[in-house]
């Protein structure tokens, strides 16, 4: 079995919650970073698993419906030892406010060790981090972070390009109803890329310049010299009235495809944080070409970012146990 | 750009062909003096007072102007063609003679048609029809909202690829402020215009403008407030979102303050008003006359007045036909329930000339609400006196009197108020893309 640990005063990590990519420094997305390229090389051995968190619970809340997300955070905590625990509450038969904080209370009254928490609402999974004993990692928060995914979306930008220090990153599609834009705006941002978005103007928050970023109404302007090319699901779940008249008229117009992207680096690299609408934000051929997609890398990745979110959570709580291991043993003379 | 391309095709090349004698007027340009222009095939060659001192070219034919105003050809942002839908009250071919008729080169069509101009098939119907009646330029509007319903937006990319030069609900306001920011916003995309006709549906139920007269003659009012209502809600929105607008048939001073003041704070806001809106008031209902009955309805003189004066400080940018026509049956009714429109096409330019006749505004002034104020707004080919600007020229008499007879008219419906309505200014030629479509055969003759 392999083995990844690190010395208990080796903690790196001055979190109790990873609750968004906002306030988080540079240093501390490096440190979460090199150590998911350790678990990236465990990952592709063949024994696969470790004990680092045996006897922790781990518990997957789900208040909106994910697969990959969801397994990919399963197969993490289950790689790392732990029992992993999944709980999906169907949104609709829940209230906001009262009955989230009840179910943090019931679920703390378990002693979970790590609460991995999906919600449909904007800032729900912060408020649900203030009700329990654990460590909660914000798995997505209605239009507001998901930061595990700009981590992994990191990782592989990282492995393939060395660095993203000075990287121009275009972000394109819905970013109005996007996490995944948001919390990828200020981690690239934090990382030294230009970032820039790309959409109609519909789907395009109010004063998004203020976040740091350039806003284009145009494909190819802006994909303009770019290297890397994230493409956003068109997100019509969360769409009340019409933000875009048509898919036709969207991929027309807003859909990645061989043409625009030529507006792009000629070895400019495609990502999507999935699930894909293929031909309506992104080119089915092309998000299958595997010179350019780096849609399949992204999944990898994504794995092992959520073992080093979990590890570097947990190491406080580690340490307490083996410090208190150590005074049992040792015990007084 | 898949654009059909909305132009009539010239069957054979039209030549050269020199206009000698004329009076050139260019807005756009500010040039007025006399002198000749040559076009070459559907172009302007060249112009200006020295022109022909070396001679004719040989190859020209030649059209002797005698003194008559030569002006980039006009146009009219607001047509209703009818067709599709109600060809018993016009179609593009009546509609394209009765606009040569009245020194219009390009006409827009709002989208109101039966189907309404909400998909590209539409456009391409319009464009076809067009270029099978040989006459004038038909350009087209796309509807803001899908069937004029006011929820869900067009595919205004697609339409503008396929021609649409702005987009209209026609004659229904958009009233969702939802849905009109997003169009506002939405529409920055393709850097179109909106345009909005002004009134609160809410409040714009009645059958002419309230006041003294719909008092006397027991019909329901429109009051003013529904118009500026609307329109201070929408350069909220258009500071919101940074979108092009322009407003319709403005007829109030209080919407023409909140515009004036809009442009003043440099909002991409303009607007148009018709000829009826600064040449008659209410009183023209006077014994429910439904030919009178037009939206938003006729105002009283203050707000004529103001009309007026906002044409004459630059205001309001464009003068449009708004031609409405329609059949006997729709007009010959209790004036309630008659419907609301004018025919326009062949009235809109000696209408116009009034304002000149009246001292009001100076002739070029009134020439750029015809021509390059529309042309600048909907991004259209023309509306200038240059080289290499198609030949889309109206020669006019600035002078000539004569009586508006709407029974002598080309178009299909006769619906006009200004029955025997003496004016000043009669166009005698109208050329589109250097070929003659309305005028003298015998090109020596005027």
């Amino acid at each position: 079995m392999t083995d990844i640990r690190h010395t208990a005063d080796d903690l790196g990590f001055a979190h109790r919650h990873l609750l968004g990519i906002d306030g988080l420094t540079a240093e501390q997305i490096s440190f979460l970073l090199d150590l998911s390229d350790s678990y990236v090389a465990l990952n592709r051995s063949d024994d696969k698993k470790t004990s680092l968190l045996r006897g922790r619970t781990v518990i997957n809340l789900f208040f909106e419906n994910s697969t990959r997300t969801r397994t990919s955070f399963e197969l993490a905590g289950k790689r790392l030892g732990a029992d992993v625990i999944n709980m999906s509450v169907s949104s609709s038969s829940i209230k906001k406010g009262e009955t989230l904080i009840d179910t943090a209370m019931t679920l703390n009254a378990m002693h979970p060790d790590v609460l991995i928490v999906r919600h449909p609402d904007s800032g729900a999974v912060k408020l649900l981090s203030e009700k329990v004993n654990g460590a909660v990692i914000n798995g997505g928060d209605g239009s507001h972070e998901h930061p595990t995914q700009a981590l992994l979306d990191a990782l592989t930008i990282r492995r393939r390009r060395g660095s993203l220090q000075g990287l121009r990153v275009a972000i394109c599609g819905d970013i109005l109803h996007s996490r995944v834009a948001r919390s990828n705006i200020q981690l690239l941002g934090i990382m030294g890329a230009h970032v820039r978005v790309i959409a109609p103007p519909t789907l395009l928050p109010n004063n998004i310049e203020r976040l740091g970023v350039e806003a284009f109404f145009d494909m190819r302007e802006g994909l303009k010299d770019c290297d890397i090319v994230m493409m956003l699901r068109l997100q019509t779940e969360r769409m009340q009235g019409s933000f875009v008249p048509s898919i036709r008229e969207y991929f027309r117009f807003f859909g990645l495809d061989r043409e625009k992207l030529q507006a792009a680096k000629p070895d400019a690299l495609i990502m999507h944080p999935g699930p894909m609408n293929r031909g309506v934000e992104i080119d089915s051929e092309l998000a299958d070409d595997i010179d350019r997609s780096l849609i399949r890398d992204q999944v990898e990745m994504g794995v092992a970012v959520r073992m080093a979110c979990l590890d570097a959570l947990t190491r406080t709580l580690r340490s307490n146990s083996a410090k208190r291991a150590a005074t049992q043993v040792g015990g007084p003379a | 750009m898949i654009s059909a391309g909305m132009k009539p095709v010239s069957t054979k090349n039209p030549g050269r062909v020199a206009y000698v004698n004329a009076r050139l007027l260019d807005p756009a340009t500010g040039l007025d003096e006399t002198g000749g222009l040559l076009t070459d095939g559907t172009k302007i060659a060249d112009l200006g007072s020295h022109l022909f001192n070396d001679g004719l070219p040989e190859d020209a034919q030649v059209v002797d102007c005698a003194g008559l105003c030569l002006s980039p050809g006009l146009i009219d942002m607001r047509v209703q063609l009818r067709e599709p839908g109600a060809e018993h009250k016009e179609t593009i071919e009546s509609a394209s003679r009765a606009a040569a008729h009245g020194g219009i080169t390009s006409m827009v069509a709002l989208p109101n048609s039966e189907p309404v101009i909400d998909d590209v098939a539409i456009l391409e119907f319009i464009a076809r029809r067009a270029r099978e009646a040989k006459l004038v330029k038909v350009y087209a509007y796309g509807t803001v909202t899908r069937g004029l319903k006011g929820r869900e937006l067009t595919e205004f990319g697609l339409l503008t690829e396929f021609g649409a030069v702005g987009f209209t609900d026609g004659l229904t306001a958009v009233s969702d402020s939802q849905v009109m920011r997003r169009a506002l916003s939405y529409s920055r995309t393709f850097n179109q215009v909106i345009i909005q006709h002004p009134e609160d549906p809410a409040l714009a139920g009645g059958a002419m403008n309230e006041g003294e007269v719909a008092t006397r003659l027991g019909l329901t009012g429109v009051p003013s407030a529904a118009e500026v209502i609307m329109v201070e809600r929408d350069l909220r929105l258009v500071a919101l979102t940074g979108g092009r607008y322009h407003v319709a048939n403005v007829t109030t001073a209080a919407a023409l303050d909140a515009i004036r003041k809009a442009k003043q704070s440099g909002l991409d806001v303009t607007c148009d008003t018709a000829p009826h809106y600064f040449t008659l008031n209410e009183n023209s209902v006077g014994d429910y006359r439904s030919f009178a009955k037009v939206s938003p309805p006729l105002r009283g003189e203050e707000d004529r007045k103001a009309v007026e004066d906002a044409l004459a400080d630059g205001t309001i940018d464009v003068i449009a036909s708004d031609h409405s026509p329609h059949d006997q049956d729709s007009k010959r009714l209790p004036f309630a329930i008659a419907e609301p429109g004018i025919v326009g096409l062949e009235s809109l330019l000696p209408l116009s000339l009034q304002l000149y006749h009246n001292k009001q505004l100076s002739l070029l002034d009134v020439l750029s609400k015809l021509t390059s104020g529309p042309a600048g707004i909907l991004g259209l080919n023309g509306g200038s006196l240059k080289a290499g600007a198609p030949a889309d020229l109206t020669l006019f008499d600035l002078n000539k009197p004569w009586q508006i007879d709407p029974d002598s008219f080309q178009s299909k419906s006769k619906n006009s108020p200004f029955t025997d309505y003496p004016v000043q200014g009669m166009v005698r030629r109208c050329i589109v893309d250097g070929r003659c479509i309305y005028g003298p055969e015998n090109t020596q003759q005027i």
